[in-house]
């Protein structure tokens, strides 16, 4: 969570169109996006899962890191394999501080001798401070506040984009190029936050209307807002930074192991190394899990659960109702001995228990084009 | 004139033959959105006016919903327990919230009439 700003909330390239597609603006991490359309959130959370959702993600940061040894320099911060990031890749990564906490989750991707970072909007300030503080000397760190980040999202975006990028049809899941788009000169992944199929296009804050507009004709395609996005990534089994990740939670806790990478969990060079092995070979004390709740009731953030016992096991972190699943879901941190699938848990809910269990994630399997 | 009074919380409140029904109004389910689940009050249960009496949930976020009066609940709407999206479609009408008796009638006639809440709406 960021905190609450006198500021007013900035507006992305994207706000006039927004307002006259009649999105719901609210404040979100220090700016002003929309939360759903006239449509509402659940008919753009299946327009999602069914065909094609086109998303404003441009509060997202954006840099640029560039230098024969960006790789070996962010590697300096963050866990995995990033000198092994072949060009024309991305992947998800974790910056992570002495503690083994998690400053910030992030994509790299990688052309040529450049790496692209995509931070959490909340996060940029911090993230762009710790970086220029800290990385070694001898690469160039940039921002891109002239960047805006388009997310097309959904088993059709591919039929979409393709008309207007045909090389995007080529591309697989974490694959990373720059194409031109209707023209236009863009950085594109295969990649998203929704579980689906689908691209984020960074292109130029000046040309971003014009992108948004060429997509939102093609037939496929319709818009969808904040809302959305949270139930499909909750949907997806994604965290997200600041609810349920952050620099108290170790990526062993969080369920993120699989991003340190091979090498590096032989090297333990990076940051919090000793914290997160510790985590890795004697057990963390709390795990994040999905839940599933019983009966139709979202249970939020903040819930108290309890073990069969009576005593406690956790705290919700994440929690709605889940359109694709057409039942509530959750996220949750449950300690040692209760994080076990099928663990049955008790959610406190405007003080009354409801049974609640612990499940695999993610609830709706990914549908990435490898 | 109208039997329809409204609450600055956004309920309505139709008062035929001693009996009140209550329900959200147009304006407060758009505000909240597509709505998923719905927490009613037990048949009998005696509220205070401006007592939280029941629940409606959004995929975003959890909102009480407010006795308008003092009095006692005699009847809830099974229909939108089933399917709350009702409450979307027709907030006004099927998509009421419970039944109540009210114990001061004046207090009804105390409550916004359409003009009012409509001038309430229009300065949100």
């Amino acid at each position: 969570m960021s905190p609450p700003s006198l500021s007013p909330p900035r507006r992305t390239p994207l706000y006039a169109l927004h307002e006259q597609l009649g999105g719901r603006m609210v404040p979100f991490a220090g700016w002003s996006l929309p939360v759903q359309y006239p449509t509402g959130i659940i008919a753009e959370h299946r327009q999602c899962r069914e065909r094609a959702a086109l998303f404003d993600v441009s509060h997202m940061g954006q840099f640029s890191l560039h230098g024969p040894n960006a790789a070996a320099a962010l590697e300096t911060l963050a866990v995995g394999d990033l000198t092994g990031l072949r060009g024309g890749r991305q992947r998800y990564s974790l910056l992570t501080n002495d503690a083994g906490g998690i400053l910030d989750d992030l994509m790299v991707g990688r052309l040529n001798e450049t790496l692209h970072l995509v931070v959490n909007a909340g996060r940029a300030g911090e993230d762009f401070a710790h970086l220029s503080a800290h990385l070694p000397a001898g690469t160039d760190l940039r921002r891109h506040p002239d960047r805006a980040l388009l997310a097309l999202q959904g088993p059709l975006a591919v039929d979409a984009l393709a008309r207007l990028c045909p090389a995007a049809a080529a591309m697989s899941f974490m694959d990373f190029a720059a194409l031109d788009v209707a023209g236009i000169a863009c950085l594109v992944t295969r990649s998203g936050y929704t579980g689906e199929d689908g691209f984020e296009i960074s292109v130029p804050s000046d040309a971003a209307e014009t992108l948004a507009r060429r997509l939102l004709a093609e037939p496929e395609v319709a818009p969808a807002g904040l809302g959305a996005r949270d139930s499909l990534r909750l949907e997806a089994g994604l965290p997200l930074w600041g609810q349920d990740i952050d620099e108290l939670t170790t990526p062993v806790e969080a369920g993120l192991t699989w991003a340190l990478g091979k090498r590096r969990r032989m090297a333990w060079d990076f940051p919090g190394a000793a914290a997160i092995r510790n985590h890795l070979d004697n057990g963390a004390p709390r795990k994040l899990v999905g839940l599933l709740p019983e009966g139709r009731a979202p249970v939020r953030a903040g819930t108290v659960l309890l073990a069969e016992d009576g005593s406690a096991a956790g705290t919700v972190t994440s929690g709605t109702f889940a359109p694709t699943c057409d039942a509530p879901i959750a996220f949750a941190y449950v300690r040692r001995g209760v994080s076990q699938d099928g663990t049955p848990l008790a959610a406190l809910l405007r003080g009354k228990p409801v049974p609640a269990v612990v499940a695999p994630v993610p609830f709706v399997p990914h549908r990435y084009v490898r | 004139m109208s039997n329809t009074r409204y609450t600055a919380d956004h309920e309505w409140v139709r008062l035929e033959a001693g009996v009140a029904t209550v329900g959200i109004t147009n304006h407060a389910q758009t505000a909240l959105g597509d709505i998923v689940f719905v927490e009613l009050p037990d048949p009998g249960r005696e509220i205070e006016a401006g007592e939280a009496c029941a629940v409606v949930e959004s995929v975003k976020a959890a909102s009480d919903i407010y006795a308008p009066l003092r009095g006692h609940i005699t009847e809830t709407n099974p229909e939108i327990i089933g399917d709350p999206a009702m409450v979307n479609r027709d907030p006004e009408s099927e998509g009421w919230f419970f039944r109540m008796i009210p114990a001061d009638l004046a207090a009804f006639d105390a409550l916004m009439d359409a003009d009012a809440y409509a001038k309430l709406v229009g300065s949100l």
